[in-house]
C-alpha cells in the first residue's frame, strides 16, 4: 500500500480495529493451528466492542487475516442479512474499508456462524467459524487439565461414550450439530455448532478453515485438503441429515433446509438456509413450489431475521 | 513308610501385649513325625496346646522357632519358612484342615461350601458337586439344606458340613480338631468310617479326639503334648 | 524324614507387582514409610489399620495416582517385564490404568460418570481401547450388569438413580470389563449397610477368583479381609507393622497393635 493512497477505513481505528501487535500474535496462533490440524491453540484475545456470543473469536481471526483488498462475506446460520451478519459486515467495512459481498464465489474471507455455504469453496478462500465452545469433550469431562491430556495422548474413548449414550437413548446418533470429527487422523475437534449436514464439506476442502473461540480464547484450523472424519460406530455409521422436501423457493433438493412457519394453521414451508445459494438458483431460473409467491419470499427473510442468536 | 509330616524343635509362646505382655508358653522343642496312612491323636488336658500344635501344622499359628516340614507334591516345604503364597499352595493341594467350627461365608450354599476345595484344585464342577452330594448324604444333611447358606444351620449340621468340606478332596495330609465333638452316635460313626477310609488310602492324619471310642477306633498312637511343656508352665 | 523328597525348591513364580521401600511424605508429615511387599498374579492383599495410618496414601501411590517421595513400584508389563511405573511415560501409565488395572473408589462419585448411563459407564474402558461396535458394547454392558447382579433393565439409567450398593457394583463392573490383572480398592464396602456389604463381598470374592484377578483392598473391616484377602498387611502411623497370611495375622497376631485391633472386634 502506498503512503499517498487515502485510507478507505475510519482512521480513528487501526486497520481492522486490532493493533498490529495483537494481530501478529493471533496470526502466530493461526499458523500454529494450521501446522497442527485440529489442535486448539490458546491465544491472548483482546476485548472486542461486542459481547461474547456475537462472534468475537471469529471477528478477531478475521481481523488478523483480512487485507484491504479482500472481499468479505458474513453469514449467520446461512443468512447474509440477519442482525448479527449485517453488523459484523458493517464493522469491517468501517474499520477495514473492505468490500463485502453476499456471493460465496466472490468472497476471499467468509465469516460464519453455524453453517458452511452450499456452494463449493475454492483454493485461496478462508472460512472463519465463530465458536462458542471449542472443547468437544467438555460436557463429559469438565476438567481442563484432563481434556488437555486426552488430546495430548489421543485418548478419545470418551467421545464415543457420548455417541453411545445417544444411541442408547434414541436408537440412533441423535447429535445433529457440533457433531465431533477427527482431523487428520489425530485430533478430535468440535466443528462449532454447524449442522452435521455440513460435516462432509469439511473433508478435503480446498479452502482454509479457521475456528475462533472468543470466550475460551482458542484458535484451531483445518488446512486445505485435510482428512476430516465424523465419528461413528461400525453398526451406526455417520449419516448427514436428509429431507423428504425440496426448497419451496428454488427447488433445491441437496441443500440444508430450514422450516418456516407460514400461518397459525400449521402452514409451513422448507427453504434453503443458505440465502445466497437460494437466490442464486432462483436468478438462474430454478423454482420451487412457492417460488413465484412474493409473500412466501418475504416471509422467509423475516423468519431468518427473527432467529438470530 | 513315607514320612508326611516332620516337626522338629518347635517352640510356641503367646505374648499378650494387651495384657501387660503376659507370656504363655505352650510347648518347647517339640518333635513329631507322621507317616503315610497313620493317624496320630494329640492328647493332653484342656489348655495343654493340642489345638495350638494342630493350627501350627496348618501354618495358622506362627511358632517362635523350629521347623514344620510337610510333603507337598513330592517335595518338602517348611511351613515356618514358606512364603505366604507357598502356604496357600500347600493348603490347596496337600494339607486339609477341619476346624472345630465352620466359618460361614455369607450367601454361599452348603453344597458349594463343600465342593469349593475340590474346584479350587481344578476338579470339574459337576464331579466336585457329585462328591459333595455323596458326602452330605453320608453325613445325613437333608437335601433341602444343600442350597442354603449354612449360617442358619444347627451346630451339629454346621460341623458336618465342615467335615464334608475337609473330605471332598483326597488331601495327603488331614488335620482334624475334634471333628465329632457335637455329633450324635450315628454321625460319629460316619466320621469314623471316613477317617478309616482315608487312612486306608494312605492319608496321614493328625487329630484331636476327646471321645475315647472314636480315639480307639481311629488312632494308631497318642501324642502327649504335655511332654513338651516348659517347666515354667 | 524320607530321602525321596528334596528340600523346598518350590517353583519360582513371577511377581505381578513389586514394592520396594516405598515412602510418601506430605511435607514433614509421614503418609507411609518404607513399605515393601510383592504381589503375585491372582493374589488378594488386604490392608488394614486405624484411621490416618496411611492406607489410602499407600494405595494411591501404588496405583500411580500420586508420586512417591522415595522407593519404587515395579509392575509386570508382560512383554517388557518388571518396570518401575514411575519411569513409564504418562500416556503409558494412563493406558495401564485403563486396561490392565482397575481402581474402585470408596466414593462411587470418584469412580463413575454420574451423568452417563450404566451401560455407557461399563462400555467406556472398552471404547477407550478401540471398541467401535455398538451392539457388542451393549452385549458386554448387559453381561457385566448381570455378573454384578444389577437389574439389566436399568442399563440406560444413570448411576445417580442407583443406591449406594448398586453404584458400587456398577463401579466394579466398569473396572473389570477389560479384565484387568490388578485391581485397587479403597474401602469398597464402606458406607453400605451390612447385608449389602455381605452381598458385595461375596460377589467380589467370586469375580476375583473366577477371573484370577489380583487385588489390593484397603479396609478397616476385618471381616472383609477375612473373606477376601489371602494376605494381610497391618499399618500403623505409616508403617506396616505386621504382614502375613490373613488367617495367621488375625488368629495369631504378634504385634501389640494387631493384637489390639483383633481383640477390639468380637469375632472375625
Ligand atoms: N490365639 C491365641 N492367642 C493367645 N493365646 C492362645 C491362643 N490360642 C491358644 N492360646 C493359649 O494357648 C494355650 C493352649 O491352648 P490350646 O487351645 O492349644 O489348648 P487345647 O489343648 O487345644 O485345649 P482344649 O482341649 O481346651 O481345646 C492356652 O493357654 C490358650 O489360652
Ligand atoms: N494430601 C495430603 N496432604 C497432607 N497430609 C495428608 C494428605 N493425605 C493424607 N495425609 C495425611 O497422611 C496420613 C495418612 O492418611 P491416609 O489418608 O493415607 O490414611 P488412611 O489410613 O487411609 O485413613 P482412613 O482410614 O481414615 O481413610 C494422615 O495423617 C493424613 O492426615
Ligand atoms: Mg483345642
Ligand atoms: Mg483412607
Ligand atoms: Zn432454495
Amino acid at each position: 500500500m502506498s503512503a499517498v493512497q487515502e485510507a478507505r477505513w475510519d482512521e480513528a481505528y487501526n486497520f481492522a480495529y486490532l493493533d498490529e501487535q495483537t494481530k501478529r500474535m493471533i496470526r502466530r496462533s493461526i499458523l500454529k493451528a494450521i501446522a497442527v490440524p485440529g489442535y486448539q491453540v490458546p491465544f491472548g484475545g483482546r476485548e472486542m466492542p461486542l459481547a461474547y456470543g456475537w462472534g468475537t473469536g471469529g471477528i478477531q481471526v478475521t481481523a488478523s487475516v483480512i487485507g484491504p483488498d479482500d472481499t468479505l462475506k458474513v453469514i449467520d446460520q446461512g443468512a447474509d442479512d440477519t442482525t448479527n451478519a449485517v453488523s459484523i459486515r458493517r464493522f469491517f467495512s468501517r474499520v477495514a474499508g473492505v468490500e463485502t459481498t453476499e456471493a460465496t464465489e466472490e468472497a476471499d474471507i467468509i465469516q460464519t456462524r453455524h453453517r458452511i455455504p452450499e456452494a463449493p469453496l475454492r483454493e485461496g478462500q478462508v472460512l472463519v467459524y465463530q465458536v462458542p465452545q471449542p472443547e468437544p469433550l467438555r460436557s463429559l469431562e469438565p476438567r481442563e487439565t484432563e481434556t488437555r491430556k486426552m488430546h495430548g495422548y489421543a485418548e478419545y474413548g470418551l467421545m464415543h461414550v457420548r455417541l453411545y449414550e445417544d444411541i442408547a437413548r434414541y436408537g440412533h446418533i441423535a447429535t445433529t450439530y457440533s457433531y465431533p470429527v477427527m482431523v487428520n487422523g489425530r485430533y478430535l475437534m468440535s466443528p462449532s455448532p454447524i449442522p452435521k449436514f455440513d460435516n462432509p464439506k469439511m473433508q478435503g476442502n480446498p479452502a482454509i478453515q479457521l475456528f475462533g473461540a472468543g470466550r475460551e480464547k482458542r484458535i484451531y484450523a483445518i488446512p486445505p485438503y485435510t482428512s476430516v472424519k465424523s465419528l461413528d460406530f461400525d453398526d451406526h455409521p455417520f449419516e448427514p441429515q436428509t429431507w423428504d422436501e425440496s426448497c419451496a423457493l428454488c427447488g433445491a433438493d441437496n441443500s440444508y433446509l430450514d422450516e418456516v412457519v407460514l400461518d397459525d394453521h400449521g402452514g409451513k414451508m422448507f427453504v434453503c438456509s443458505d440465502t445466497h445459494f437460494c437466490e442464486d438458483r432462483r436468478a438462474k431460473g430454478h423454482r420451487g413450489e412457492l417460488g413465484a409467491d412474493p409473500a412466501a419470499l418475504a416471509f422467509a427473510r423475516t423468519a431468518d431475521e427473527g432467529e438470530a442468536q | 513308610m513315607t514320612t508326611m509330616i516332620s516337626v522338629s524343635g518347635l517352640t510356641k509362646d503367646f505374648v499378650l501385649h494387651t495384657q501387660g505382655g503376659t507370656v504363655i508358653p505352650v510347648f518347647a522343642d517339640l518333635s513329631l513325625e507322621v507317616a503315610e496312612g497313620e493317624c496320630v491323636c494329640l492328647h493332653g488336658p484342656s489348655g495343654s496346646g493340642k489345638s495350638t500344635l494342630l493350627r501350627s501344622l496348618y501354618a495358622n499359628y506362627k511358632p517362635g522357632s523350629g521347623h514344620i516340614r510337610v510333603a507337598h507334591r513330592g517335595e518338602w516345604v517348611d511351613l515356618t519358612q514358606a512364603e505366604p503364597w507357598q502356604v496357600v499352595e500347600v493348603r490347596r493341594h496337600s494339607v486339609g484342615y477341619v476346624s472345630q467350627f465352620l466359618r460361614v461365608i455369607p450367601r454361599v450354599p452348603a453344597l458349594e461350601v463343600v465342593a469349593e476345595p475340590a474346584k479350587l484344585v481344578g476338579m470339574p464342577a459337576d464331579e466336585a458337586e457329585a462328591r459333595a452330594r455323596t458326602l452330605l448324604t453320608r453325613l445325613n444333611i437333608p437335601e433341602r439344606l444343600w442350597s442354603i447358606a449354612p449360617a442358619t444351620f444347627s451346630g451339629g449340621e454346621q460341623q458336618r458340613v465342615n467335615i464334608a468340606r475337609g473330605f471332598v478332596r483326597d488331601y495327603p495330609i488331614l488335620l482334624l480338631d475334634e471333628p465329632t465333638a457335637s455329633l450324635d452316635a450315628a454321625n460319629r460313626q460316619v466320621v469314623v468310617d471316613l477317617i478309616l477310609e482315608a487312612k486306608a488310602r494312605g492319608v496321614a492324619i493328625v487329630g484331636i479326639f476327646h471321645d475315647a471310642e472314636v480315639r480307639e477306633a481311629v488312632a494308631d498312637r497318642l501324642f502327649e503334648v504335655t511332654a513338651f511343656q516348659k517347666s515354667a508352665a | 524324614m524320607s530321602a525321596v523328597m528334596a528340600m523346598n525348591p518350590v517353583a519360582e513364580r513371577r511377581p505381578l507387582l513389586k514394592v520396594n521401600k516405598l515412602t510418601k511424605h506430605y511435607g514433614d508429615h509421614i503418609g507411609c514409610e518404607d513399605v515393601s511387599f510383592t504381589v503375585y498374579p491372582g493374589e488378594v492383599i488386604g490392608i488394614v489399620g486405624e484411621s490416618g495410618s496411611g492406607k489410602s496414601t499407600l494405595l494411591n501411590v501404588l496405583s500411580a495416582q500420586m508420586p512417591p517421595t522415595s522407593g519404587a513400584v515395579e509392575y509386570d508389563l508382560s512383554a517388557k517385564g518388571l518396570r518401575d511405573i514411575f519411569t513409564l511415560s504418562e500416556p503409558e501409565r494412563r493406558k495401564l490404568m485403563r486396561t490392565d488395572w482397575g481402581v474402585v473408589h470408596q466414593n462411587p462419585r470418584d469412580g463413575l460418570r454420574m451423568n452417563v448411563s450404566a451401560g455407557g459407564n461399563v462400555g467406556e474402558r472398552l471404547m477407550a481401547i478401540g471398541a467401535r461396535h455398538y451392539g457388542e458394547l451393549r452385549r458386554e454392558g448387559l453381561d457385566w450388569m448381570a455378573k454384578v447382579e444389577l437389574d439389566t433393565s436399568r442399563i440406560d439409567d444413570k448411576p445417580k438413580t442407583f443406591s449406594g450398593g448398586m453404584q458400587q457394583r456398577l463401579q466394579i463392573a466398569r473396572n473389570l470389563v477389560t479384565r484387568p490383572r490388578l485391581v485397587f480398592m479403597d474401602e469398597p464396602t464402606g458406607g453400605l449397610d451390612v447385608s449389602v456389604q455381605a452381598r458385595l463381598l461375596d460377589l467380589l470374592r467370586g469375580l476375583v477368583r473366577e477371573l484370577g484377578i489380583a487385588a489390593i483392598i484397603v479396609t478397616h473391616d476385618l471381616a472383609v479381609v477375612r473373606l477376601l484377602a489371602d494376605r494381610l498387611m497391618v499399618m500403623r502411623r505409616g508403617h506396616v507393622v505386621e504382614a502375613g497370611l490373613t488367617d495367621q495375622v488375625l488368629d495369631d497376631p504378634h504385634h501389640p497393635y494387631t493384637q489390639l485391633l483383633v481383640s477390639s472386634v468380637l469375632q472375625v
